[in-house]
């Protein structure tokens, strides 16, 4: 199978991150079905002449994020269940969190309270679905 | 047989004006090392002393299994040595060297030697003397690579090269690899490209190995971080730092023993980390030769 992948030396992220990227987005859309069989580590890092060591990296990592499945001598696979929404959605949340620590800092609030200014919020979230429960009861 | 195609122990060379001291290097079969230094760091003297074309003072060597100088002769019939001075005879065509190396090196690959000449856009009829520099470090490398060594030697493979005729060498150089018997080492002041392909990585500089690791361990070791300090503050001790930049309050920290709870360490000593910067390999080289150098004068 022809990879497809592409490195970009000048994305300033490493090369391992770009490949995990590109193997879950793969996943993601559904061109990379679970089961099928990736690439090895030789074949890849040929085609991307990209040194072996980084591919390894890229595809332990994505072995301990359960997307593929690696058998020694055998290859790898995408795995049966490659649970990548929830990873999806974490990563996201990371990113988001880390825009609101930035927008914190900028208006020169501490650690404590963007901590508190999130909490606040989350108590908000819970308080418009105790009213919405409260108000579907009350419908009921 | 060894898990390293490549040993050195306690090698030294001493010349009047020059000396290497001490190197220890081990390259693992089946992987790239990529060697950089500085102009006259003794990347070529090192790379001299594995092929035993100069003997070291002191220190063993030991080339697939084989101890050098000693059995160069044995060693030779598996190593591809290609250096920028390496002379191919002006008069002759580039198929007059395939058909003189046929007959000496028992596992020459004909067809192979063809395809490279295909793929390498080399005319073997064409005579050395009329080739560009580009390509005659092409026709070296392919007379290098047809003869299916064991490990491949090359001294500068990039050095002079046209973006295109880069990167064909850089694939047949991934190529090779494709089988986990062979090993590359190959020296470069061009980062980029060892950065790009190689598994292992080794600084040298006035004459004394100064890091050599893994690529990726190297790449997430070293940080730059960028702080923000309070009116008064100071700067956080943490560990591994090689250089502090910046400004007063705006404090630029290197480090190459990075870890993530490094931030929170700073955020709690009252120094706010605005960024984590990753390096490239020729800043890590850079900033790995500095602190060395500061260190040996101060």
């Amino acid at each position: 199978m022809h990879s497809d992948i592409v490195i970009s030396q000048s994305d300033g992220r490493p090369m391992y991150l770009q490949i995990m990227e590109q193997v879950k987005q793969r996943v993601a859309v559904g061109e990379w079905a679970p089961g099928d069989e990736i690439p090895s580590i030789r074949q890849l890092a040929m085609d991307l002449r990209v040194s072996v060591i980084t591919i390894k990296r890229a595809y332990l990592e994505l072995e301990r994020e359960g997307v593929i499945l690696t058998q020694q001598g055998k290859g790898s696979i995408i795995a049966p269940n490659p649970g990548l929404s929830p990873h999806v959605y974490h990563a996201e949340l990371s990113e988001r969190l880390d825009e609101v620590v930035r927008l914190g800092d900028l208006l020169g609030l501490s650690s404590d309270e963007i901590a508190r200014r999130t909490k606040e919020a989350a108590n908000r979230l819970n308080e418009a679905r105790l009213n919405e429960a409260g108000f579907t009861k009350e419908i009921v | 047989m060894s898990d390293f195609s490549v040993q050195f122990e306690g090698v030294s060379k001493r010349y009047t004006h020059f000396s290497l001291e001490n190197i220890h290097l081990e390259l693992p079969t089946g992987s790239i090392m990529g060697f950089i230094g500085a102009n006259g760091a003794g990347k070529s003297t090192t790379i001299r002393i594995l092929m035993g074309l100069v003997h070291q003072d002191t220190g063993t060597v030991r080339v697939l299994g084989h101890s050098m100088p000693g059995d160069q002769a044995a060693a030779k019939l598996d190593i591809g040595f290609v250096s920028e001075d390496m002379r191919l005879y002006g008069a002759a065509t580039l198929k007059w060297h395939m058909d003189f190396m046929r007959p000496i090196y028992p596992r020459w690959d004909q067809t192979y030697a063809e395809e490279l000449a295909r793929r390498f856009d080399l005319k073997p009829q064409q005579k050395i003397k009329g080739l560009s520099h580009g390509q005659r470090v092409k026709s070296a490398l392919l007379l290098a690579l047809a003869r299916r060594p064991r490990l491949l030697v090359l001294d500068e493979p990039t050095t002079g090269l046209d973006p295109v005729a880069r990167m064909e060498v850089l694939s047949e150089l991934m190529a090779v690899l494709a089988d986990e018997d062979r090993t590359i080492l190959f020296s470069s002041h061009n980062t980029l490209d060892v950065e790009q392909i190689s598994d292992q990585i080794t600084f040298i500089d006035r004459g004394r190995i100064i890091d050599s690791d893994d690529k990726e361990v190297f790449l997430d070791r070293w940080r730059r971080l960028r702080l923000v300090l309070p009116p008064d503050g100071v700067v956080p001790r943490l560990p591994g730092v090689v250089e502090v930049g910046g400004s007063g309050r705006l404090p630029v920290l290197t480090t190459n023993r990075f870890e993530p709870a490094m931030v929170s360490a700073c955020n709690d000593l009252g120094a706010t980390v605005q960024a984590v910067d990753t390096m490239t390999l020729e800043e890590i080289f850079v900033a790995n030769v500095h602190s060395r150098r500061e260190r040996l004068t101060a």
